[in-house]
């Protein structure tokens, strides 16, 4: 598998134009509200999660990782009916995780890419879940076999939405 | 301290702003029994994605509009026609369902019971969601400019879909029955056991607060039961597919949505409800699946203008009963000629036999068991007391005579004029039972027909 240790001079970091910076994310809060409207299946992808970590791991930042977490998350709180700040949390979290596991691990290849999206789905519902239970008293149930297929739905999607999103990278 | 936040800058700001939005959480779950408050977050992000989405279902409505009405007409023609059989079906079913309506209303008249009726809606359509199966909703393309307000109910030709939870000026959240947060009051469409319907975390439909020890069968039907006041009651919201039993001592029904609210693209929003006490349609009312095959079979020959003016004179031979009460009969008189015109088919036998016997109109609207089949004119002539409703055999309407046919036209007459001599109870009884002669395909027995046992 393609997960290589490499040193902090080796790995490249990369930057974004504002229009793409703030525009992908955007998009991807619209398509995400949509899409399932149409097409009931996209329920189980998280698109604003695969953006999170998309960005994360390119800037690989953990304080722009996180702080870009942190809002896209709760724009998408903002699209539902619950407390604003559970999706927040929880993509914070993944910002933060995802740069720093960035700054370790050589990530730019399929496998890796699909590796790190299924942990740091599970991850992303895991605090999601304890925020949800334990902060806003929802009885919210873990269903193992519901999130494991989601998470691997993401991992597979992940793998040409990356490569699509490749191309708006630029080399500091 | 300095150089420990330096050294370790980011896990302090990731601290800092899970702390924050921690605290942001905490206030919003304190001030939660606020539901008209909206985050200023909340209304730009809604306020940015809701017209791109209104656009957007626009022109996909457009592209599906030009590919149904141009491209996907095939089969169309047989389509129609089997529509057209269904159509006709549909009539005869029809028919039977508003008699049985205005026996209900009938009913609630007399038990002074108040109706509510859906005076307006709002169609609108859907134009996003959540985009999280943790917070099922959808948004609508009309809003607070629209009259949308909060607590409104929305459903489909279908069934119940949700209420309105929040609303923007051109758009509006609505939350499906679905969700873990919603709850609607239900109640069994046979067993009339009430219960509330919440929506679970795996996006199921459950009806709860039903005791463990009544019994509920699969394929139940589950309406609104109008205790919660958002919805109106006697709406469809699904029906039962499993029976388990669930926590404590009530029972977990599983209930499957009549509405897809997976695949939601137009709903209605119920913007007024009245409630009012039920009318008794009189136009309605002798309009019988009876008379619509009458009409359709072929027609006995009309009685010849010599028999008429022969029933008219023996009508006139007994003036008696009816000169006694002139007020009684002149108000049961238009009951008596409110019948619908139709050529039914009758016995002549038993036309004849009731020709001479009683007085007319006060019988015909006053007796519960009368049913009058015959043209309005006739209906002077012919009285109709000796007259059972009718055997429909295959379309053809068949008046059988009773007991009462018999009777002393003294006492008949008291009956006749004495319109608060038939109870409630009496009236109600006559119309239960006529009412639950269900349709046969041999022996059809048609409700009662006498409405003007109920006194206005």
């Amino acid at each position: 598998m393609a997960i290589t240790y490499t040193s902090r001079e080796q790995i490249d970091v990369y930057r974004f134009p504002l229009p793409v910076a703030v525009g992908i994310p955007l998009v991807a809060i619209f398509l995400q509200s949509f899409l399932p409207v149409h097409f009931h299946f996209f329920y189980l992808f998280d698109l604003p999660l695969l953006v999170t970590i998309f960005f994360a791991l390119a800037r690989r930042n953990p304080v722009s990782g996180l702080l870009t977490g942190g809002v896209i998350g709760m724009l998408q709180d903002s699209l539902t009916h619950q407390p604003i700040g559970i999706y927040g949390i929880a993509k914070t979290v993944i910002g933060y995780g995802a740069s720093s596991l960035g700054v370790k691990l050589d990530v730019e290849n399929s496998g890796s890419r699909f590796l790190v999206t299924f942990g740091f789905y599970l991850l992303h519902d895991l605090v999601y879940f304890a925020v949800a239970r334990g902060l806003v008293g929802q009885t919210s149930i873990w269903h193992w076999e519901h999130v494991a297929s989601a998470a691997l739905a993401n991992a597979v999607l992940c793998i040409p939405l990356f490569a699509l999103l490749d191309r708006f990278k630029r080399r500091t | 301290m300095e150089n420990l936040l330096s050294r370790h800058r980011n896990i302090s700001i990731l601290v800092f702003v899970l702390f924050a939005e921690i605290v942001g959480l905490a206030v919003q779950v304190k001030r939660s029994t606020d539901t008209q408050s909206t985050r200023l977050i909340r209304l730009w992000t809604v306020s940015a994605v809701t017209p791109v989405e209104e656009g957007l279902g626009r022109i996909q409505a457009g592209i599906r509009s030009l590919w149904r009405g141009y491209f996907d007409l095939r089969g169309v023609r047989d389509e129609n026609h089997a529509l057209q059989a269904e159509i006709q079906r549909l009539r005869l079913q029809q028919v039977r369902v508003i008699e049985d309506a205005q026996q209900a209303r009938r009913l609630q008249v007399l038990l002074g019971f108040k109706e509510q009726f859906i005076s307006r809606t709002v169609p609108a359509q859907v134009i996003g969601s959540s985009g999280s199966d943790l917070s099922r909703m959808v948004y609508i393309d009309k809003g607070a400019q629209d009259g949308i307000r909060p607590d409104l109910a929305v459903v489909t030709a279908d069934g119940v879909v949700g209420k309105v939870l929040r609303t923007f000026a051109g758009s509006s959240q609505v939350l499906l029955i679905n969700d873990p947060s919603s709850g609607v009051g239900a109640i069994l469409d046979k067993s009339r056991l009430q219960g509330v319907l919440k929506g679970s975390a795996a996006g199921e439909t459950i009806l709860e607060k039903v005791m463990a020890d009544e019994r509920v069968e699969n394929g139940e039907k589950v309406l609104t039961s109008g205790g919660d006041q958002i919805f109106p009651k006697g709406m469809p919201i699904g029906t039962v597919t499993r029976v388990s039993s669930g926590s404590d001592l009530f029972l977990s029904i599983r209930v499957r949505p009549a509405a897809n609210l997976s695949r939601l693209e137009e709903v209605l929003v119920i913007t007024r409800v009245d409630e009012r006490e039920p009318v008794v349609d009189q136009a309605s009312r002798p309009v019988r699946a009876i008379d619509i095959l009458a009409n359709r079979l072929p027609s006995v020959p009309v009685k010849s203008a010599a028999s008429k003016a022969d029933a008219a004179q023996k009508a006139a031979a007994l003036p008696a009963t009816s000169a006694t009460k002139p007020a009684a009969v002149s108000a049961a008189t238009p009951d008596a000629t409110a019948v619908v015109k139709t050529p039914a088919i009758r016995k002549p036998g038993i036309s004849a036999a009731s020709s001479g016997a009683l007085p007319t109109s006060g019988r015909a609207s006053k007796t519960p068991s009368v049913r009058v089949i015959s043209d309005i004119g006739d209906t002077a002539a012919k009285p109709s007391a000796q007259l059972q409703p009718e055997k429909e055999t295959g379309g053809e309407v068949q008046s059988q005579p009773t007991p009462n046919a018999e009777q002393p036209s003294g006492a008949a007459a008291k009956r006749d004029h004495a319109p608060s001599a038939v109870s409630p109870g009496e009236a109600s009884g006559a119309e239960g039972s006529q009412g639950g002669a269900k349709p046969n395909t041999d022996q059809k027995q048609p409700p009662n027909p006498t409405t003007g046992d109920v006194p206005h």
